[in-house]
């Protein structure tokens, strides 16, 4: 640039500077294309694909996996990990259902639901920020603790009463508003939020530049301890939310709700572009991410491709995905 | 009125004597190279005038005030910027917020407070453009060379207003070309008032820019005097004691 440029010039330009480039530079962009075209080729390729009921579920399905990958997408840009956060869904759940099941409203059940999953977030984070603990060993222990508690509460039995306001939790997680399934909605509301927070919020500002460097965030005098203890509340509040939801949907709970779901999560942010070594990822991009995984495993099932084939093909989306995002950013590398 | 006055600060950790004794008098303005082998205490001087550590006696005056740190905010508040060897940027951000991190500009909206990045850009440019700085306020700081970070570290502390900078090893991993900037960044905050210690390993770096010299040695200070009335054999003399004081 020459010395000559003015003030307002210097101001507007940045490397990427046409808003196309732009756009073409982030991975969320070429996942969402990938997501896309797999519609796109469903819709063609079999007649089931494009069926209001089949997208129905499809919508339903991925919402659950992205509300708690938008929570998952904080964490990892902070530059840590929740394991926990499919036993959270798990406790919340269980909470839920065993209160309402003891008569009580729903009014009761939700709050005491949520205040659980904050509970968890709230151990997690205390413990990671102020014990300095690893996110890893801290969350992977809260996996078995959170799960193991769900046993204790319901004594490991399936619930599916739900005392008074049966009909009003299994509307709120099954049923639709404008056409559109409830935890779908549930999930936009909540990915404009969290968008919104990453951009627009000093809390916002503050996680990504934790995630980027920790030591040069201290030095600047944040409160990084408080900002990692909000960052795991925010994770384990997005897995309770989806305990509720999911508690709806199904209509009754078991123990085994949400295993293994921490794995869809972290690979839909990872796919929808955060960065495990923290620092990046976008809202949107976790939506896509769980979007892609859920029209992948639509498709097979559509396309009479055996279940088996699900793990490899998400798999390899995730290696694919990550890959790409690597040679494309070789050459800034020093 | 000195930016920064030490009164006898002495600072040890059992029976290591990292600081013994050590007086000093930084003017505004003015450029002081910190000089001194390694273990000599530099690092220990830094950190007590940072507020990274209490001295174990002796004080430290800022304005002509007493100022007792107890963390490095209080000493940020004092008005001491430092600048870490590693800069301590964060690679994922925009220069502009980098500059403004911890410290964001913000606007209402409606019930909510956003950040205002434009005027982030707009006040972190016209700071570039008083460093005579070629960065630009949107690029990421993970593609930038050496002598555009130092700039965005030290954007950081003209920010704050800030009287006294510390800069620890600015020179140390930067192309040939990025010193000439980097010293160039030093000359600016020199002529905006503002003191500037540099502690550096690299003689030539010292010599050019630096007003006066000062060499510790086994935590005490050698020499304090005018880079005009020294000479680099003569610091190279002093950081190794062949000459004993000057």
């Amino acid at each position: 640039m020459s010395s000559h440029s003015t003030l307002a010039e210097v101001i507007g330009t940045s490397q990427n500077s046409t808003p196309v480039s732009r756009v073409m530079s982030h991975q969320t962009f070429w996942v969402f294309l990938a997501a896309v075209l797999a519609c796109l080729t469903l819709t063609i390729l079999t007649d089931t694909f494009a069926t209001e009921r089949n997208l129905f579920n499809v919508s339903r399905n991925f919402a659950f996996v992205g509300i708690i990958a938008l929570g998952m997408t904080a964490v990892i840009a902070s530059g840590g990990i929740d394991l926990s956060v499919g036993s959270t869904v798990v406790l919340s759940a269980m909470m839920i259902a065993v209160i309402m099941s003891g008569g009580l409203p729903i009014w009761i059940g939700i709050p005491a639901a949520l205040l659980t999953a904050l509970l968890v977030g709230l151990v997690n984070g205390v413990l990671i920020a102020y014990a300095g603990m690893p996110a890893f060993v801290v969350t992977l222990g809260m996996l078995s603790v959170a799960r193991s508690l769900a046993m204790v509460l319901s004594n490991n039995k399936m619930m599916y009463e739900f005392g008074p306001d049966h009909a009003l939790l299994l509307a709120l997680g099954g049923g639709s508003t404008l056409g559109l399934p409830n935890p779908l909605i549930v999930l936009a509301i909540l990915a404009l939020i969290t968008g919104f927070a990453f951009k627009w919020t000093r809390w916002g500002q503050h996680l990504f530049a934790m995630g980027g460097n920790e030591e040069a965030t201290k030095l600047t005098g944040i409160a990084v301890k408080q900002l990692k203890v909000s960052v795991y509340v925010f994770s384990a509040f997005t897995a309770g939310l989806t305990g509720i939801l999911e508690v709806g949907w199904l209509g009754g709970v078991t123990t085994n709700l949400g295993q293994a779901m921490e794995l869809s999560v972290i690979a839909a942010a990872v796919i929808g572009g955060a960065n495990l070594a923290g620092g990046v990822g976008t809202a949107f991009g976790a939506v896509v991410g769980a979007l892609l995984i859920e029209v992948i495993r639509n498709s097979l099932i559509l396309l009479g491709i055996s279940t088996f084939w699900q793990g490899a093909f998400v798999g390899a989306f995730i290696v694919i995905a990550v890959a790409f995002d690597r040679f494309r950013n070789a050459r800034y590398s020093e | 009125m000195s930016a920064l006055r030490l009164n006898s600060v002495s600072k040890h950790f059992g029976a290591i004597h990292a600081l013994n004794d050590v007086s000093l008098v930084i003017e505004p303005g003015e450029v002081i190279g910190l000089m001194g082998d390694n273990g000599a205490g530099k690092s220990t001087l830094v950190k007590v005038i940072a507020g990274n550590f209490a001295p174990t006696s002796g004080e430290v005056f800022v304005d002509n005030r007493k100022a007792t740190f107890y963390k490095p905010l209080d000493a940020q508040r004092a008005g001491i910027e430092v600048v870490y060897q590693d800069l301590a940027l964060c690679n994922n951000l925009s220069a502009a917020s980098n500059v403004f991190l911890g410290r964001e500009l913000t606007r209402r909206v409606g019930p909510l407070q956003v950040l205002d990045y434009a005027a982030m850009r707009t006040r972190s440019a016209e700071l570039f453009a008083r460093l005579k700085s070629e960065t630009r306020p949107r690029d990421l700081v993970r593609r930038m060379s050496g002598g555009q970070r130092q700039a965005v570290a030290i954007a950081r502390t003209l920010l704050s207003d800030a009287r006294i900078v510390l800069m620890d090893e600015p020179t140390a991993a930067i192309s040939v070309r990025q010193v000439a900037e980097v010293l160039n960044l030093i000359r600016n905050l020199r002529d905006h008032g503002i003191a500037v210690v540099l502690i550096s390993h690299r003689m030539p770096d010292v010599f050019e820019v630096a007003d006066r010299i000062v060499v510790l040695r086994r935590g005490r200070l050698v020499a304090s005097k005018r880079a005009a009335d020294s000479s680099p054999e003569e610091v190279t003399g002093l950081i190794t004691g062949a000459i004993e004081a000057a």
